[in-house]
């Protein structure tokens, strides 16, 4: 069977004219937006690793920014869905602090009397109950949002007072604290990363993934006879994807336990170690391998569902969606549960990393998330988005607190570089975007 | 029972009974009558075309039909039996299918995700399955405008006619019974609109119904079989084209006069007066 046609456009003449780079963007069909923001991200931190002195890219600030930026990303993901539709949702930082002093509550207090102290299921069954309530508290958010057609804005401020208020009342203001051990390896730390041996079967699978996926892609359009990618686009995105996964695998292998817990671990394990200290590996972070994961299945739901498929054609155009037959009201509800839980996964990671709940925990955490979602390209006049794009923005400002903490710039004058930097990246999307249409 | 649908039911003697039959169907929005007793029906493999000034209902009037508003009284019945629309779910449930004047596309998405909105393929894995539904949208479109190729780029990059060709494959791709068209021509060059007129044809011949909302008198001449005029949200009077001149059907859109040939209706100028 002879190749389908390779490209849309076989201009010949015109191509062998573009520079190499366009020709690539054109054939990998790349998003060159998220390019544009893979660019900026690289260029913040070039910038930072050059006036710290090589402080920044090291495996060790690495690695701590992916553990800090796990759990905003996570709710970031779901911000993405609301704001396409054109809501907004204040609340998330509340409903973070509620459900982790549900959390909290739950493993220190009501498992250690229902099944003893220590059990295997505590983390599990905690995780459920935080899930659960999330998925409660977005879904009353929803309902009044959706069937009682009250703004998101007003219902999710009064959520972010409510939740607030709920997450003191549940300890009377009581820090929680210390979590179960199992639970903790949630929020990272040595322990709570996978180690050198299982992050690269994590970044192998993920490599099979990709080139699973490249060929399934293909594989379709193939079934239709539907213009094909050149075969070396198909390889370069793969080669890239592949490199990109055993790249941060590679770095956060590189980053090795501190010497005080490699001794502690040795005697317990009765390890011999020797002269000039061991190397154990942190290995992916446990929150970031939950991070991903989400962003993996939010990126399935928003693309590859109806469900997402809805959500998109809402934020395009509401009215269109209702006249198809889409039931947006539960929809709408459905995207705030969503939501819920997101924040519930977030509140778990928080909780972990914190050792303790408190009755702060997840404050003006929504403005981050909002940032994180806007600085992504998520359009607040609605239906443009995606969750990759979220989850950068949530890297990129993660990256610029951490690359300032690393400056020694006062905590005040952060915040300042944060929202100039908002501004300044919805000013250029809009910019790029007027170009582009 | 009042006298308009009397006299309906009087001129659907040497009629079939009708697919679609609408009676005295009103609506109002904050005291305004937008559509007032209105009666119309429609017979299997007929077009009936919708006249009347801006502001005269008919827009309204369809849409208790399509399910995009939901009718304050009067009944509506399909195929013989009692309907009930309440919202635009269940209207495609009884295979109505409408081209809004407004289009209705989602503008930040592509042709084929708006042709199958609120009906998408899915594959076994439960998934949406794009490349088939594509597929199905190159094939549509290549009936109505085989020029068309911009299948990669959201709705709101196409041109007016381009967008209209969406919303008209929309509607015929789920093997529509009913079709209402609101100006379905109104983005459309002389050349896309005859294409239009010559698919209305093939579509009668198929046997699906046809309500057309029209500006265009030549245009309803030509396709229809029935004319329909509407003011104030009344209805003025009902007539096979065959029994009414141009100019009578005009009289009716603009003084609301119901000539001999037509059966008046509710909105009728009698001796003078409107009729109640």
């Amino acid at each position: 069977m002879p190749e389908p046609q390779t490209t849309a456009s076989t201009d010949g003449a015109r191509q062998s004219q573009e520079s190499l780079l366009t020709r690539l963007v054109r054939a990998t069909e790349v998003d060159t937006r998220m390019l544009g923001m893979m660019g900026a991200l690289l260029l913040i931190w070039i910038v930072f690793h050059i006036f710290s002195d090589g402080r920044f890219l090291t495996p060790r600030n690495l690695w701590n920014l992916s553990v800090q930026t796990s759990s905003v990303a996570i709710m970031s993901t779901g911000m993405v869905l609301i704001i396409v539709t054109r809501h907004i949702d204040l609340s998330v930082g509340s409903i973070l602090g509620f459900v982790a002093m549900i959390m909290g509550v739950t493993q220190t207090v009501a498992l250690p009397d229902m099944l003893g102290s220590g059990s295997s299921y505590t983390w599990a069954i905690t995780l459920a109950v935080g899930i659960v309530a999330g998925a409660f508290i977005g879904a009353i958010h929803g309902y009044i949002i959706a069937y009682l057609s009250v703004p998101a804005f007003i219902v999710t401020l009064g959520g972010l007072l409510v939740w607030r208020g709920a997450a003191w009342w549940v300890t009377s203001g009581q820090t929680v604290a210390p979590m179960d051990p199992t639970f903790r390896l949630m929020g990272g730390g040595p322990y709570g990363a996978i180690g050198a041996f299982w992050s690269w079967v994590v970044g192998c699978i993920a490599c099979a993934g990709i080139v699973f996926m490249i060929a399934l892609g293909r594989r379709n359009r193939k079934r239709f006879n539907f213009p094909l990618r050149p075969m070396w686009a198909e390889l370069t995105l793969a080669g890239a994807g592949c490199a990109a996964v055993l790249g941060a695998v590679a770095v956060a292998n590189s980053y090795p336990w501190p010497r005080g817990i490699v001794n502690r671990y040795a005697t317990a394990n009765n390890i011999a170690v020797p002269e000039g200290g061991l190397f154990i590996a942190h290995g992916i972070a446990i929150p970031v391998l939950i991070a991903v994961c989400v962003g993996i299945v939010m990126t399935f739901v928003a693309t590859r569902t109806r469900f997402g498929r809805y959500v998109f054609a809402m934020g395009g155009n509401p009215e269109a969606a209702e006249l198809a037959g889409i039931n947006t009201r539960w929809v709408t509800m459905k995207i705030f549960i969503l939501m819920g839980m997101l924040c519930a996964i977030a509140g778990a990671i928080s909780t972990a990393r914190l050792n303790a709940s408190t009755n702060a925990q997840g404050t003006l955490d929504e403005l981050l998330v909002i940032a994180a979602a806007v600085i992504g390209g998520t359009s607040l006049s609605g239906g443009i988005g995606t969750i990759v794009g979220a989850i950068l923005g949530a890297l990129v400002m993660q990256s610029l607190q951490s690359g300032m903490v690393l400056l020694g710039v006062d905590a005040p004058f952060q915040n300042v570089v944060v929202g100039v930097v908002l501004v300044l990246a919805v000013w250029l999307d809009g910019l790029y975007r007027r170009h582009s249409v | 029972m009042n006298n308009a649908s009397v006299e309906n039911q009087s001129t659907n003697v040497n009629r079939p009974e009708p697919v679609v039959r609408m009676e005295d169907c009103s609506i109002s929005f904050g005291g305004i009558h937008a559509v007032d007793n209105a009666s119309l029906s429609l017979c299997k493999g007929e077009v009936v075309a919708l006249l009347g000034h801006n502001g005269a209902g008919k827009s309204t009037f369809i849409k208790l039909l399509s399910g995009a508003y939901k009718r304050d009284t009067g009944t509506i019945h399909i195929r013989g039996e009692q309907a009930t629309i309440n919202n635009p779910r269940d209207a495609k449930a009884y295979g109505i299918e409408t081209i809004y004047q407004t289009l209705a596309l989602a503008d930040n998405v592509d042709t084929a995700a708006n042709l199958y909105l609120g009906r998408e393929l899915r594959t076994a894995w439960g998934t949406l399955d794009d490349v088939a539904m594509e597929a199905r949208a190159r094939e549509v479109m290549g009936r109505l405008n085989p020029r068309f190729q911009r299948f990669k780029e959201p709705v709101k990059a196409l041109s007016g006619g381009q967008r209209q060709s969406v919303a008209i494959a929309r509607a015929i791709l789920f093997d529509a019974q009913i079709l209402i068209m609101d100006e379905p021509t109104a983005a459309l060059g002389p050349q896309e609109t005859a294409q239009v007129g010559e698919l209305i044809k093939q579509l009668k011949d198929d046997g699906i119904s046809i309500f057309l909302i029209s500006h265009d008198i030549d245009d309803v001449f030509d396709l229809a079989d029935h004319v329909a005029v509407m003011k104030n949200g009344q209805m003025v009077g009902t007539a096979p084209v065959t029994d009414v001149t141009r100019d009578e059907v005009l009289g009716m859109i603009i003084l609301g006069k119901c000539p001999p040939g037509a059966t008046p209706g509710p909105g009728a100028l009698r001796d003078g007066t409107v009729s109640q």
